[in-house]
């Protein structure tokens, strides 16, 4: 079980500090996925961040801790101080630009084997990586080659192959599906999908997409300018949607066969820089009411096990 | 009046890989042919997966790349091939381009609108004064106001509001047709309707027709008249957009509906069947699809699937269609 406590993080810049992750509370129950949704600068990203334990100058714990309910070599307990040791071998990060990840110079199998020191064990090594991977059905190929002798998808593909061949205990996906198009975006999801039931890995998904979201999570949590607003088991966030916000995120998705007038989400989410005041999705929100806009609702348990940070989600039960 | 809103005949564009001694060929476009003949404005939707060859397309309409061989009409001008149209000004009044990504479209260091006056002025010649009207009455199409977006750099923007300044860009030398290259796939899934919404509103009131590149589906079923599927360089199915993505022909069409990620069905997750290097896929003298397709028989390996012909202009490429 992941707990992350009343976690704050902020970037320092030369304006000041700015809290892009803000109090955010919620326990993940091991063995899922979850998938974190919300708009561009919401804090998803600084989410994962935080917990890949990749924090320093700009970025600052201000407050609250991660407990990832993990013992480490020594029988330590693991936390972000010290979870940078264990990186690739018990957590592992796939970001969302492959070819900015991959070293464009070197042979995709060197960076595979980029952990081991000595000679003989890489050879040994790469037996096992060329086996790995031609059981995740890529081309064994795909080793020899440069990175951008590969297509985008197929990069995306070794960088799922690469984050979890040591068998890690956490995967942190950040939109690795992102820039690819659908048919590809299948067949990351469904490799993703595969190795988290054969691993029984945790996976954190980030996606802005909702039906990708759909298709993936077990477990869903809404972020929006920097705070949760919705966390529950995904089939019930997505059958009865307690914020407004989750509702018009879902509305907003055209379906082929119908081409009933569709709207996105009107209006942009408030600057982080502005000192907030109630509820942050109260300028975009239908049912915004005076009391919205001068009392922040938390995020609290509207029902068993579906948590939602809105005054009115006992109207959308 | 029915007039040619965009033909190709035959195209092709070789890209050559590698060294000098191991080079791969990979067609590009092979032997691509479209047309779409209409008196009314039209969106047509030109889709398949990255490395189908759509850019490509996209760039041999725009005079970016010289096909190696056939030729490309766009509203009666031959724009690409033989007699190809030489008149620049002319040309850049028929077709205008949009790109995938505002914040690269656009220089950090250059306040925005001055793209657009610099437009109004070299393309449609106006005086300074006479542009900054054009500027505001384009930005007001896209539904932003000049106020909002004079003087501001692209960092100033959302997304969203950048990609409808580009969108106000290609307005202003009031082309014939505009290409819109992945206009969405930058985009928030929350705003993408909203620049959707705006290329239809355009249509009806500005007359643009408009070449929408994409892989998502959904919308270009939500928007399109046309719907032309390419893979590795081929068209696979072309017709109208109800027809192709209601009721798909072709097994790859098929493949990419099934790919979308829903909010309302779950995948099937038993069958899917992953690409091969696409280096190799191209090399394939028969249909290209024939390694994944569930329907590949012998024929497919070695013959080129024909255009077969169906109900209301619709072609589809394959031998069991």
């Amino acid at each position: 079980m992941i707990r992350i406590n009343n976690l704050v993080a902020t970037y320092t810049t030369v304006r000041g500090t700015v809290t892009a992750v803000d109090q955010v509370n919620i326990e993940i129950p091991e063995g899922i996925t979850l998938g974190i949704a919300g708009e561009s600068g919401c804090g998803k990203t600084t989410l994962l961040k935080v917990l890949y334990g990749d924090v320093g100058f700009p970025l600052a714990i201000r407050g609250g801790a991660v407990e990832y309910g993990m013992v480490g070599d020594q029988n330590e307990e693991i936390t972000t101080q010290n979870i940078q040791k264990y990186w690739f071998r018990r957590i592992a990060y796939i970001p969302q630009g492959s070819m900015s990840s991959l070293n464009p110079v070197v042979r995709i199998r060197s960076q595979f084997l980029d952990y081991l020191r000595t000679g003989g064990e890489q050879k040994r090594k790469l037996e096992e990586a060329r086996e790995y991977v031609k059981s995740l059905g890529l081309p064994p190929e795909v080793l020899d080659a440069y990175p951008h002798q590969l297509s985008g998808g197929m990069r995306q593909r070794v960088m799922v192959a690469m984050a979890s061949f040591l068998n890690p205990d956490i995967i942190l996906a950040d939109e690795p599906t992102t820039a690819l198009d659908v048919v590809v975006q299948k067949g990351i999801l469904l490799l993703l999908m595969d190795l988290q039931e054969k691993m029984k890995s945790t996976i954190l998904f980030v996606s802005h997409d909702m039906g990708v979201h759909y298709q993936i999570a077990h477990k869903m949590f809404i972020m929006y300018a920097a705070k949760g607003l919705e966390y529950g088991n995904s089939e019930e966030v997505f059958s009865h949607p307690l914020h407004p916000y989750t509702r018009l995120l879902i509305d907003s998705l055209p379906a082929i066969g119908d081409t009933n007038l569709r709207r996105g989400v009107s209006g942009h989410p408030p600057s982080l820089w502005d000192t907030l005041v109630g509820c942050r999705f109260a300028d975009r929100c239908p049912y915004a009411t005076n009391e919205c806009r001068t009392h922040e609702p938390i995020l609290r348990e509207v029902r068993p096990g579906h948590f939602a940070a809105c005054h009115f989600s006992e109207r959308f039960l | 009046m029915t007039v040619i809103v965009l033909k190709t005949e035959h195209l092709n564009k070789v890209y050559s890989l590698g060294s000098l001694f191991r080079r791969v060929k990979i067609h590009a476009l092979d032997d691509v042919n479209l047309e779409v003949m209409s008196d009314q404005p039209v969106i047509i939707s030109l889709v398949g997966e990255s490395g189908s060859g759509k850019t490509t397309l996209a760039k041999v309409l725009l005079r970016v790349v010289q096909p190696n061989s056939g030729g490309a009409i766009v509203y009666d001008r031959v724009v690409a091939g033989n007699g190809a149209l030489v008149d620049r000004s002319a040309f850049l009044k028929t077709v205008q381009p949009i790109f995938q990504n505002p914040f690269e479209a656009f220089s950090s260091y250059r306040p925005v609108d001055a793209y657009l006056e610099t437009t109004a002025m070299r393309i449609n010649g106006f005086s300074r004064a006479e542009s900054v009207e054009m500027v505001r009455e384009a930005l007001s199409a896209v539904g932003l106001k000049y106020a909002d977006v004079h003087g501001k750099y692209p960092n100033q923007f959302s997304g969203g509001e950048l990609q409808r300044v580009s969108v106000a860009r290609a307005l202003i030398p009031r082309p014939k047709i505009i290409i819109a290259d992945e206009p969405v796939s930058m985009i928030d899934a929350s705003m993408r309707m909203n620049v959707v919404n705006l290329f239809l509103s355009l249509k009806n009131d500005y007359k643009t027709s408009f070449l929408y590149i994409t892989h998502d589906l959904a919308t270009a079923y939500y928007i399109s008249d046309y719907v032309a599927v390419m893979y590795r360089g081929c068209i696979v199915e072309f017709g109208l957009a109800k027809d192709v993505l209601a009721s798909p022909l072709h097994p790859y069409t098929r493949l990419l509906l099934d790919s979308i990620p829903s909010v309302r069905v779950k995948w099937d997750r038993s069958r899917y069947a992953h690409s091969d290097l696409e280096t190799k896929e191209f090399q394939f003298v028969g249909c290209k699809f024939y390694n994944r397709c569930p329907l590949a028989q012998e024929v497919c390996a070695h013959q080129r699937p024909p255009a077969v012909l169906k109900e209301n202009g619709r072609n589809v490429y394959c031998h069991f269609a």
